[in-house]
């Protein structure tokens, strides 16, 4: 398998990416950078109440203000006030309430699209908005999930009676049995707080109408252009084969630009019904509220196990935020990480419940992870603190539960099978970087001299499922899509070649990897190869940017199409060099007749030959490409070990990372230097997760951090520099022997922080520490922990 | 309306402006500067960075009236023609940037920093770039990549070429 990747030069190397000249010149291709003639800019009223009744809405007044074009609230747009769909109801009694573009009646969320202003500039559209005339009736609001559930509640959806969205099981094996056997069985609850996924580009769109055609084409600041189109001909009416979607270039995603959103349906039907280009750009502070935010997950775990550490089994009870409405995979984000909980360890039972709920905040979905790192956080917490239980070093009760290299493949309790793995390499390799038993013996030290400030090692021995998805899998979840990618590969009659990928890239560098990966195959220089995506017009196949797929899902299909174009070369150049095809070595992307170098023809020699056509063997059609749409057999399972260093100060609470040590393995790597700046990125997102970030609500359900200035995302002085590392153990399910990197370092670094910060503390009878850990919760945290003030 | 003359990237700009207009929506819209991008409303993001008579300014703090008479570099103007300022050629040589988007504040930010103090700490770089949030890198590669563009930068003119 690794024989594939040998053959190229420029597979496994550094490249510097094609993406950056235009980047770093500021010649970009923002979607609101689009300015369209006789565009006009739609402005949003939205809900300043979490819920509440309308009991009055006049566009009216809207219509007077200049360079106003038109103002609808829901009873003016009518047919064209089409709602989000959602495509994974997860069970079949699952409650899915209607979601319409612009509310209907009620609003149920801060941020709610409740009327629209159309003006001939930004901000006379927004100016506008202030001539609505709108009253609400404020209604109580549900903002604990808990109290959400009892009976007497308030309703977030009156018709369905009930704030309980659905509840999913998935027992495995006889936990009972497991925890009747136990000497020990340890529950706790953790709380995975509700985050913002903050990529730096706001969301943008425009739609303009195609002239006298039924044209449409929508720009969006999105990563699923081809989902997207499906979704908006399915919601709008709009036949499919008329809407062309594009994502220009995109700035950041993380999942929360893997959707459709209320403003993309309102845009694309205003631009239809107006015949003009319609164009709407968020404000950051309408991102906070109506962008859909990650996590937020009550859980509730109990870990049975022996008193010298092996487990037996686990229980897992999760409460999930739904949030005001179901987006387009809200339901299954904590699916995605029901899989992950056993983790890296074998056990005979899992059992695992999820109540889906919802309140009256925003919309929960996708959030870098997805899942998972509410998974791994909480695995890899109970498991430090089984370690305290039973006092047992945390990384020797690791050791001795997890699946050792010679076991795989291996199939967990919850019923997944990992390829291939080598958790003691990277642990071996992730604890010799750190000097773990030189920050152990420190920590001793600080601990014996009363050190006020106290050091922790905080450990995180992850897995992950990342490669979305095998179709066959998420059909059996009742996800209503596949998980295959679509690549075509085209050499054109001057010898450059287009990789055209039904990925959609916003910061991952898909066309230099893209490039790298074709190059090794057809021998054709990285420059000469361009890989064109994120356009429907363009690329019409594919499933996009998300879950860690696109190396992974993708990749494959770029080797199979560049092989199934070296096979149909192979044909027309034997013809050209009248031998048999089989007589026939591909070189350096060159066809040489074996045992006679001399007679050759490069690749590019035989695409003008197909151009031509004067001169192709009996039936093979004139021009070369071929595509191929792959399936992938299985997810992949990349791991790692994550080591974390902190001190803590414990009379302020104050908390300082001092050093960060992981070794990833994400199999095979086309180009080394992605790997790791996805590495660098996504440890931060979960450090920020740790000790920075959260979506913090009053009772009332208002967004307290709902602006750059109240929601901390960290900056480079809250960041220290990272140590990387990586082991290679191949994936055998794909061919190129690739896992997934994009989401690896978010799911690690959380808990890996969390429990650095409570084993500094640990001697002071600390058990846990409430993210984010703030300066001000770490010091409550000591204070209670002494029984001193909470 | 109010009357401006700005120099934006070597060519001067003149027109008539709504005295509430910030600068960053003045190049965007006005004079079709869109290299420089906005990402928030509350002065914390830093992507709105460009040098305003040399000095790097939040153009999104800044009325487009302010820069009456004022010299403004953007990302645009860094370097001219083939030439790459030492400081693009760093971001892309240690992989300082992903999605971009913070890219252009990033940069002209980084230029203003090392013209402040050319051979910054680690230390240095990342407090001095505390105002310019970046959601991919970790940051890891852009402190990287500021401090390699010092190296380029003392080393001459002809190193920083690409």
């Amino acid at each position: 398998m690794t024989a594939a990747l040998d053959t190229g030069t420029a597979l496994g190397k550094p490249i510097r990416r094609k993406e950056d000249a235009h980047l770093l010149h500021g010649q970009t291709n923002w979607t609101d950078n689009i300015q369209l003639p006789g565009t006009v800019h739609m402005a949003i009223l939205r809900s300043p109440m979490a819920h509440a009744k309308i009991t009055k809405l006049d566009v009216s007044g809207a219509l007077k203000q200049t360079g106003v074009v038109a103002a609808y609230g829901a009873k003016e747009l009518g047919d064209l006030n089409g709602g989000v769909p959602c495509v994974w109801p997860v069970t079949d009694d699952i409650k899915m309430p209607a979601f319409p573009a612009l509310a209907i009646d009620k609003v149920r969320q801060v941020g709610d699209c409740v009327a629209v202003v159309l003006a001939t500039s930004a901000a006379a559209a927004v100016d506008a908005l202030d001539s609505i005339e709108v009253s609400y009736e404020q209604l109580p609001a549900v903002t604990d999930m808990e109290a959400a559930l009892k009976s007497g509640s308030a309703l977030v959806h009156d018709e369905i009676e009930t704030n309980a969205c659905y509840v999913y099981k998935m027992p495995c094996g006889d936990y009972a049995a497991s925890r009747a056997k136990a000497d020990v069985v340890l529950a706790r609850r953790f709380i995975n707080q509700r985050l913002i996924p903050t990529f730096m580009e706001p969301r943008s769109v425009v739609a303009a109408p195609m002239g006298m055609s039924d044209e449409i084409t929508i720009w969006s600041s999105t990563q699923i252009p081809h989902v997207l189109r499906v979704l908006l001909a399915l919601v709008t009416g709009i036949p499919e084969n008329n809407i062309r979607v594009v994502a220009p270039d995109v700035g950041g995603g993380f999942g929360g630009k893997l959707q459709m959103y209320r403003e993309e349906i309102l845009v694309t039907n205003l631009a239809k019904k107006l015949g003009r280009p319609v164009k709407w750009t968020e404000t950051r502070s309408e991102n906070m509220v109506a962008t859909h935010h990650g996590r937020d997950q009550i859980q509730d775990i109990e870990i049975a196990a022996t008193k010298d550490g092996k487990i037996l089994g686990l229980k897992v009870t999760l409460l999930a935020n739904m949030g005001a409405y179901l987006q387009i995979i809200t339901p299954g984000i904590p699916l995605l990480g029901m899989f992950m909980y056993p983790a890296i360890y074998k056990m005979d039972s899992y059992d695992f419940t999820c109540t889906g709920v919802f309140t009256n905040k925003t919309p929960t979905d996708a959030y870098r992870g997805a899942g998972r790192p509410e998974a791994t956080y909480v695995i890899e917490r109970i498991i430090d603190e089984l370690a305290a239980e039973i006092g047992m070093e945390p990384m020797e009760l690791r050791k001795k539960n997890w699946i050792t290299h010679d076991e795989f493949p291996f199939t967990t309790v919850a019923g997944l099978t990992y390829d291939t793995g080598n958790y003691e390499a990277a642990t071996e390799k992730a604890l010799a970087m750190f000097d773990y038993d030189g920050l152990r013996a420190e920590q001793a030290r600080r601990r014996a001299s009363g050190d006020p400030v106290q050091l922790g090692i905080g450990i995180s021995t992850y897995t992950e499922m990342c490669g979305l998805a095998p179709s066959r899998t998420l059909g059996a979840l009742k996800y209503v899509a596949g998980g295959w990618e679509h690549c075509t590969v085209r050499a054109l009659p001057t010898g450059k070649i287009e990789v055209v990928t039904g990925t959609s890239p916003h910061g991952q560098g898909h066309e230099t990897a893209w490039s790298q990966i074709a190059s090794s195959i057809l021998g054709v220089p990285v420059e000469d190869i361009e890989v064109i995506h994120s356009d429907t017009g363009r690329a019409p196949y594919g499933m996009d940017t998300y879950g860690s797929r696109s190396l992974a899902v993708g990749g494959q299909a770029i080797k199979a199409a560049s092989e199934r174009l070296v096979e149909k070369a192979r044909v027309i150049a034997a013809h050209q060099l009248e031998c048999s095809a089989s007589d026939l070595e591909f070189i350096n992307g060159t066809f040489q007749v074996k045992g006679d170098p001399s007679k050759s023809q490069a690749l590019g020699a035989v695409a003008f030959e197909a151009f031509t056509a004067h001169n192709l063997p009996a039936g093979v059609e004139p021009t070369l490409q071929a595509e191929a749409t792959i399936d992938p057999a299985d997810f992949s399972f990349p791991h790692g070990t994550h080591l974390a260093a902190m001190e803590v100060d414990t009379e302020t609470g104050q908390v300082k990372l001092r050093k960060y040590v992981c070794v990833d393995d994400v199999g095979m790597q086309v180009n080394p230097m992605i790997v790791e700046g996805q590495v660098h990125g996504g440890v931060a997102q979960g450090i920020a997760q740790a000790l920075f970030e959260g979506a913090e609500y009053d009772d009332d359900g208002n967004l307290l951090t709902a602006s750059l200035a109240d929601y901390l995302i960290p900056s480079a002085a809250d960041l220290p520099s990272f140590d990387t590392g990586t082991t290679v153990t191949p994936s055998t399910t794909h061919p190129l022997g690739t896992k997934g990197v994009g989401e690896a370092g978010t799911i690690a670094s959380t808990p890996a922080i969390i429990n650095g910060i409570v084993d500094a503390l640990r001697h002071l009878g600390v058990t846990d520490v409430a993210m984010p850990a703030s300066p001000q919760t770490v010091w409550r945290t000591i204070q209670a922990a002494k029984g001193g003030a909470k | 309306m109010a009357h401006i003359t700005v120099t934006v990237d070597g060519t001067s700009y003149n027109g008539e402006v709504e005295p509430r207009k910030l600068l960053v929506h003045w190049l965007r819209e006005d004079i079709g500067r869109v290299g420089t991008v906005v990402g928030c409303d509350t002065s914390n993001c830093g992507a709105c960075t460009v040098l305003l008579n040399g000095r790097s300014v939040k153009s999104c703090s800044v009325l487009a009236v302010q820069a009456d008479g004022c010299e403004v570099t953007t990302i645009q103007g860094l370097s001219d023609g083939n030439e790459w300022h030492p400081v693009q050629t760093a971001f892309k040589e240690c992989h300082g940037l992903q999605c971009g988007y913070c890219t252009p504040g990033m940069v002209m930010a980084a230029v203003d920093l090392l013209s402040e103090n050319p051979t910054p700490s680690e230390r240095e770089i990342r407090e001095g770039l505390e105002g310019n949030l970046c959601r991919c890198t970790g940051y890891h590669n852009i402190v990287k990549s500021v401090s390699y563009a010092a190296d380029l930068m003392s080393a001459g003119p002809t190193k920083g070429a690409k």
